[in-house]
């Protein structure tokens, strides 16, 4: 740490604070700004359609496919669970449970 | 969006967006003590450290950024950590789009606040509530500001205890996040011919990015390239 370091600029940590925000805000409201712009064809609605799940699908399949055992039993049993009593809570619930008692059975797996 | 129902925004509507957040907030809560901790291994303040989680709202970027923070900074590091801020948030920008036909009809001004509140989990619940045919825009600020409290007020203990932390792996608390969103897929599956193609795309897509690139570019390519074949798909109607 030296605060004569070249180029430093005063109250760097609250602009840097403040360049996250900014940044975050953009990614937060440039995707619907930009939507309200394009003409809604048939072609845009399926693709629209399609985006949650695909947003769901990607975020879950590769974590999925890094983590081991635990992680692939627990997203498993939460989806299975789910599927039977459409039920959030008892999805989750279910899922963790799994995940940790494989943790706890085979703490290196 | 073709629903008949006319857009609201009630205190109901929040209650609803609130409850529907529930599940995830023990894992939220353990993950901002555990940024709160993280953050001040690293030697931020407390203001800095809550300032981040108050304002920057977005877990995952806070993290990242704790890795590249200075001790001083000059104009070429700032833009470093906009633009790694950025990259971590893009997914953001592909759930403001899809979820912009259902926003419609709310005022800009509310509609301009209630985005600061979208994040994974309450996008998610938003999502939810809007394939069930709701119209009640306060879903979004229910659970947005619930995950809020939350989110601000475990950061500051966790800041606090620092590594004295409880152990999120032990209860799993680690894997809210992939459950509740995997549990989720169940309501938006449209049937084999509608989502089954997309879907498998965005998999195969979403791991091949995993495996070449780092970050979080894997959610943006495989989200992308779903919602792309979706488009390509002739009209099941």
């Amino acid at each position: 740490m030296t605060p004569a370091e070249a180029g430093a600029i005063p109250y760097g940590a609250v602009l840097a604070i403040a360049a996250m925000t900014l940044a975050t805000y953009l990614c937060r409201s440039s995707g619907v700004v930009l939507m309200s712009w394009v003409r809604i064809t048939p072609r845009v609605q399926r693709a629209l359609a399609a985006l949650p799940g695909s947003i769901v699908v990607a975020t879950v399949v590769p974590i999925a496919a890094r983590s081991g055992p635990d992680g692939i039993l627990g997203i498993l049993v939460g989806l299975v669970v789910m599927r039977l009593v459409r039920n959030e809570l008892a999805a989750l619930c279910a899922g963790l449970a799994v995940a940790a008692a494989v943790r706890a059975l085979a703490p290196h797996a | 969006m073709s629903s008949p129902n006319p857009s609201t925004f009630t205190w109901q509507g929040a209650l609803i967006g609130a409850r529907m957040m529930m599940p995830v907030l023990p894992g939220l809560a353990v993950y901002a003590l555990a940024f709160g901790a993280a953050s001040s291994n690293r030697g931020l303040s407390l203001a800095e450290t809550a300032a981040l989680s108050g304002i920057v709202f977005a877990g995952a970027s806070q993290m990242v950024a704790l890795e590249i923070w200075r001790d001083s900074w000059t104009p070429l590091t700032l833009l470093t950590v906009a633009v790694v801020t950025a990259t971590v948030n893009a997914r953001f920008l592909l759930m403001g789009a899809a979820i912009q036909p259902w926003l419609r009809d709310l005022h800009p001004a509310r509609k301009a606040i209630g985005l600061f509140f979208m994040a994974d989990a309450t996008w998610l619940v938003s999502t939810r509530y809007a394939e069930g045919g709701g119209r009640d825009h306060a879903v979004l600020f229910g659970a947005g500001i619930l995950s809020w409290i939350v989110w601000v007020a475990a950061t500051i203990p966790g800041y606090v205890a620092g590594s004295l932390v409880a152990e999120p792996r032990l209860y799993a608390l680690d894997l809210v996040m992939p459950v509740f969103f995997a549990s989720m897929a169940v309501p938006l599956w449209r049937g084999m011919r509608v989502s089954g193609a997309p879907w498998l795309v965005a998999a195969v897509v979403a791991l091949a990015v995993q495996a070449i690139l780092p970050g979080y570019a894997f959610i943006v390519a495989g989200a992308l390239a779903g919602a792309l074949t979706g488009a390509l798909q002739r009209d099941p109607g």
